[in-house]
């Protein structure tokens, strides 16, 4: 088990105030080491609140989480930061490449900060550009390439780290179908090669691509995409 | 740290006219204080080296009455003073600072030189022996200097510098020319370089007094037939060469002190002083420096105007890039890493303006110094703390936008975008 999360709240605004909104409403979810897991909800429905959780950028009003053996509610910052450092890939809709940097540059950001030397970072750089099937474009620039493979470098910076999650917000957002639907066969080929991934979506049809599914309505999680389902 | 450099140059080129704009302000206040340091040093090197010649070392050791130097042309020749017998000279001679150190007797001159009809407005008139020169420093440009035999058989020749051939002689061929001195006849055998071509700038009282003594127009006449021309008996003075710059004013104090003690004047307020032109020099410099040390400050406040701009566009820049601050905190940059990378950001900001800062400050006191012709000396540490300086006001001045950067929520930021 990688991902353990327990009757988690989060609630936004002075609990218990009629200003307070509970985002997260008791919600229990459990991913296991190369499960492939989407997370679907329309807008609003507190699945960005779920992901900024379960990626350790936020953490609950109430309840347990455990990232491996790791108690998250009781990390400090810097203790946080480095979990997203070693453990985790964030994968996002709007890429977030440095615009003046090439794609390997991008890709050894994170290994930068994990202290990895230079020659290193490059090396290990051009192997995950090369399994996200970029190896011909390891110079370029952000503007010299499309949109489906800016985001191919931003998941090779997600992977170059080994992270034990690859964490993705609408990955196919800013997608058209076709470079979308490329990004859900890297997914899937990853996820083969033993990569565990947890996307969270509002597109039932990339949701379907996911192994397992859940689905999340005004804070709450349900199983499976349908709700005759639960 | 080379990561944040590499990113600190990159950032800084993407944005070439906001980043040159930025440092103007460092530019302007470092430039400013280059100038005014360079300018400084410059005119205390000059005042230095034109006081004491540069490598001449000479100190003079005169009688004075209270703060004058005393002139037997007005007053009688004091009681208890005795000439400079040889056993106060070897004493002089084997002092440790002391190279060399001949005596002398002296006049200004007033009245009683006379080439033709010429007369001379001031200079002086020397009684010396044949050492007097080379101790002086002081160099043959025509002619010769004494014998030891004219000295002794009391010949009426003279020696005279290039400001006595300029003023008496209206530049006539000096050799061999007689001039009247006191009323006797003497032969001009040689012409010296006079110590200074130095034309101070003369403010004060003050300022007379020190230049006046050092200005050309030196008459010299043997010791021996002083007593021929003016009186018998006479208080001579000594003139000692010291054997560094730094030992001229030990030398001086120290020979004053033998001379003191071989005198018994009636008169307390007369004795022997020594006249330390590097001690004059310092007080002029001090005076110099004192009045650009206000200019400093002025360019301070510049520098200050300049690390408050670079804080402002720090803070924009800050603004600008929080998608950039919040990815890089998403995925897993500690604080103190985004803390750094702008901080490197305005340590190099600065430096650069801090570097250009000083070039244009050298170029600036190049054009001072051709419009106003005072001499520049560039100070290597001195350029060298500006630089450092204008780093320490990157870092200062980033240290609230950094901080600022650093504390990003990674979802606010991330959400602006």
């Amino acid at each position: 088990m990688i991902v353990k999360l327990e009757n988690i709240y989060k609630v936004y605004g002075e609990s218990g105030t009629e200003t307070s909104v509970p985002a997260l409403n008791d919600v229990s979810l459990t991913v296991n080491e190369g499960e492939y897991v989407a997370i679907m909800g329309p807008s609003g429905s507190g699945k960005s609140t779920l992901m900024n959780v379960i990626g350790c950028l936020d953490k609950p009003t109430s309840g347990v989480y455990y990232f491996e053996d790791k108690d998250v509610l009781k990390l400090k910052d810097r203790q946080m930061s480095d979990l997203r450092l070693h453990s985790i890939g964030f994968v996002f809709q709007s890429f977030y490449l440095m615009n003046e940097e090439n794609a390997i540059e991008n890709v050894a950001l994170p290994l930068s900060y994990a202290g990895v030397p230079k020659k290193e970072r490059e090396r290990r750089a051009i192997e995950a550009l090369t399994r996200v099937g970029l190896a011909d474009r390891v110079k370029f620039r952000p503007d010299q390439l499309s949109g489906g493979q800016k985001q191919r470098v931003a998941i090779a910076r997600a992977i170059v780290n080994n992270p034990k999650v690859l964490l993705a917000d609408e990955p196919t957002g800013a997608l058209d179908q076709k470079s979308g639907a490329a990004i859900m066969d890297l997914f899937e080929k990853l996820n083969e090669e033993g990569t565990t991934i947890i996307m969270i979506t509002h597109d039932a049809n990339i949701a379907s691509h996911a192994k397992k599914t859940y689905r999340i309505v005004d804070g709450k999680l349900y199983h499976g995409l349908e709700e005759d389902k639960e | 740290m080379l990561e944040n450099l590499r990113l600190a140059f990159r950032g800084i080129w993407t944005h070439k006219l906001r980043s040159f704009l930025t440092m103007l302000g460092i530019i302007i206040g470092i430039a400013a204080i280059i100038a005014i340091v360079s300018t400084i040093e410059g005119t205390n090197q000059q005042i230095k080296e034109n006081l004491i010649g540069s490598g001449s070392n000479t100190v003079d050791i005169q009688l004075y009455q209270n703060d004058w130097p005393l002139d037997l042309s007005y007053s009688d020749a004091p009681y208890g003073v005795p000439q400079v017998s040889d056993e106060a000279l070897s004493e002089i001679r084997d002092l440790d600072e002391v190279k060399s150190a001949s005596k002398y007797a002296n006049r200004q001159i007033y009245d009683g030189v006379y080439y033709l009809n010429n007369s001379m407005n001031g200079g002086y008139v020397k009684g010396v022996e044949t050492d007097y020169f080379s101790t002086a420093n002081l160099t043959v440009k025509e002619g010769r200097l004494f014998t030891v035999d004219e000295l002794e058989d009391y010949k009426k020749v003279c020696v005279i510098d290039d400001g006595v051939v300029e003023e008496l002689l209206h530049n006539d061929e000096p050799i061999g020319k007689i001039l009247e001195i006191q009323g006797d006849s003497y032969v001009v055998i040689g012409v010296v370089a006079s110590r200074s071509t130095f034309e101070p700038t003369i403010n004060s009282i003050s300022d007379y007094e020190t230049y006046m003594q050092d200005e050309s127009g030196t008459v010299y006449i043997p010791l021996s037939t002083w007593p021929i021309s003016y009186k018998y008996d006479e208080p001579e003075n000594v003139l000692v060469r010291a054997n560094s710059t730094d030992d001229m004013t030990a030398a001086g104090k120290k020979t004053a002190d033998i001379m003191n003690s071989y005198i018994n004047p009636t008169d307390d307020t007369i004795k022997y002083q020594s006249k330390d032109l590097l001690e004059q020099a310092q007080q002029l410099q001090q005076l110099s420096s004192s009045t650009n040390s206000m200019l400093i400050w002025i360019a301070a406040i510049s520098l200050l105007v300049g690390g408050i701009g670079v804080m402002n566009i720090m803070l924009v820049s800050v603004t600008e890039r929080t998608a950039e601050i919040g990815l890089k905190k998403a995925i897993g940059a500690r604080k103190g890493k985004i803390m750094g990378q702008f901080l490197t950001e305005a340590a190099v900001l600065t430096s650069m303006g801090g570097v250009l800062g000083v070039a244009s400050g050298i170029g600036l006191a190049q054009i001072i110094s051709i419009m106003s012709g005072t001499p520049v000396a560039i100070s290597w540490p001195a350029a060298f703390i500006a630089v450092v300086f204008s780093m320490v006001i990157g870092i200062v001045f980033g240290i609230l936008p950094s901080h600022q950067a650093a504390n990003l929520n990674p979802i606010d930021a991330l959400r602006t975008n």
